[in-house]
């Protein structure tokens, strides 16, 4: 119980100094969970509408498929994407394991289902909803995936966030690949992970304090400007 | 749909009148290609109607406006045929003028009165030059004032040789517009014959209690 009383003005004491080191942390954290959201969103988007509105004769099974991988246990994915990299897989000429885009990799690989499983089913809703205006205006299924995207772009936000939800909070993939390094792999959760390790929970508390204060901000920052674009309809914007 | 063997040709305005559930809206759909028929055949000048997609448009009763202005409506069937800037651009003024919506070309479309939208539905067609409008009860749910101004626009397509095939249980719309009538009743073709016809002297026991006010359904 200490600990959690501990860890309130613990937390406020290293958001208000904005220790360089939490400034670090931090700042990796940001830059590993966004750059792998937006590969997911690159990837997952069109591939959810895809498999929204493409007919084909596998269809079923990778729907089931993508349905399965939302619940991918982020160690598992670390394991294999630890040894697709490492010197003896076949990536490993890279060089990039244990450094920051190794994370960015397997947490994209954890994110992209999730985009992709909620973007097929808001897709499906509107194209409900569209079909036969767009099939009317001459467009077929696939040359309405780029417009559907578009017009479910205010609700495809959402889908992004939740992907972005489960990247910040991530641990066990990133730690895999990752490693932890002091000063260059190391993010919230697994400083968190490893304060726990050493018994400071206060502040392993307190870092946690600190993550959700930071998802707080993102997910704010995004609502703000989604309500901002559905006031004004995004008036200006040039639709694809 | 039973038994029904129907020609439309070209030229003029037919409109299909019936009570509701008729079938004027899913024989309008299937003309259109957006449905197909489980039985018999459709047919565009003796060829598969799938080769007229692109030589129809369509009006809905509630037109879906995209999530983009008026302008960028009315461009987007010819975006997806992959027309060049020059001629989206030129045919853009050409309907908003037609349609009477250059004012509100940079409006988003989503925020337009009914009717107004109606219009936009309307200048989305006439950008693609369509031989056939296809127009499903396209003032159903429109006050007197833009149920005219929605006519005003039917008339122009009719006058630029446009083959105009519209739905309505609206007597006087019919009455109003109809070069030839389709009547309909549960699923049947009734009558088909030309408006005045029709009018004076229609031929079929349900055709004459339609305009008598006694069928409804």
């Amino acid at each position: 119980m200490s600990d959690i009383t501990q860890a309130f003005p613990l937390a406020a004491r290293l958001l208000l100094q904005f220790d360089p080191l939490l400034r670090e942390i931090i700042g990796l954290s940001l830059a590993v969970s966004l750059t792998a959201v937006v590969l997911a969103a690159i990837v997952g988007l069109p591939l959810g509408a895809g498999l929204a509105l493409l007919r084909f004769p596998t269809r079923n099974f990778f729907i089931v498929l993508n349905n399965t991988l939302l619940g991918l246990p982020p160690v598992v994915v670390g394991l294999v994407v630890y040894l697709l990299l490492s010197r003896s897989g076949p990536f490993g000429f890279l060089g990039l394991l244990f450094t920051p885009a190794a994370m960015v990799l397997a947490q994209c690989v954890l994110v992209t289902p999730i985009i992709m499983a909620l973007t097929r089913q808001q897709i499906e809703d509107l194209w409900l909803e569209y079909a036969e205006q767009l099939q009317s205006m001459g467009a077929s299924r696939l040359l309405a995936i780029p417009t559907l995207l578009w017009e479910g772009r205010h609700s495809l936000m959402t889908c992004v966030l939740a992907g972005f939800g489960r990247a910040i909070g991530e641990v066990g993939a990133i730690i895999i690949v990752g490693g932890n390094i002091d000063h260059y792999t190391r993010t919230m959760t697994t400083a968190i992970a490893l304060e726990t390790s050493k018994g400071n929970l206060a502040l392993a508390l307190a870092l946690g304090f600190v993550l959700i204060t930071l998802s707080m901000v993102v997910n704010g920052t995004v609502y703000g400007l989604k309500e901002h674009a559905l006031r004004h309809d995004l008036s200006g914007i040039t639709a694809p | 749909m039973q038994d029904v063997n129907l020609t439309i040709t070209a030229g003029g305005k037919t409109v299909l009148l019936g009570p509701n559930g008729a079938g004027k809206s899913l024989i309008m759909r299937l003309c259109h290609g957006l449905l197909a028929p489980t039985a018999g055949r459709i047919t565009w000048a003796g060829g598969p109607i799938a080769w007229a997609r692109d030589r129809q448009a369509m009006v809905f009763q509630r037109p879906i406006m995209l999530r983009r202005s008026v302008a960028e409506n009315i461009e987007y069937p010819l975006s997806l045929r992959g027309f060049g800037r020059g001629l989206r651009r030129q045919r853009l003024r050409e309907a908003l003028q037609m349609a009477g919506l250059t004012n509100h070309a940079n409006l988003p479309a989503r925020l337009l009165s009914g009717g107004e939208q109606q219009r936009v539905a309307l200048a989305r067609a006439w950008v693609i030059r369509p031989e056939v409008l296809l127009l499903d009860e396209p003032t159903a749910n429109l006050d007197p004032t833009a149920t005219g101004a929605v006519e005003q626009v039917i008339e122009e397509f009719a006058q630029a040789g446009v083959k105009i095939i519209m739905t309505t249980h609206d007597l006087s719309e019919a009455r109003r517009l109809a070069d030839e009538i389709v009547f309909m009743h549960r699923g049947c073709v009734a009558e088909h014959q030309p408006a005045r016809q029709f009018f004076g002297a229609p031929q079929s026991r349900e055709g004459k209690a339609f305009l008598a006010g006694q069928l409804s359904w």
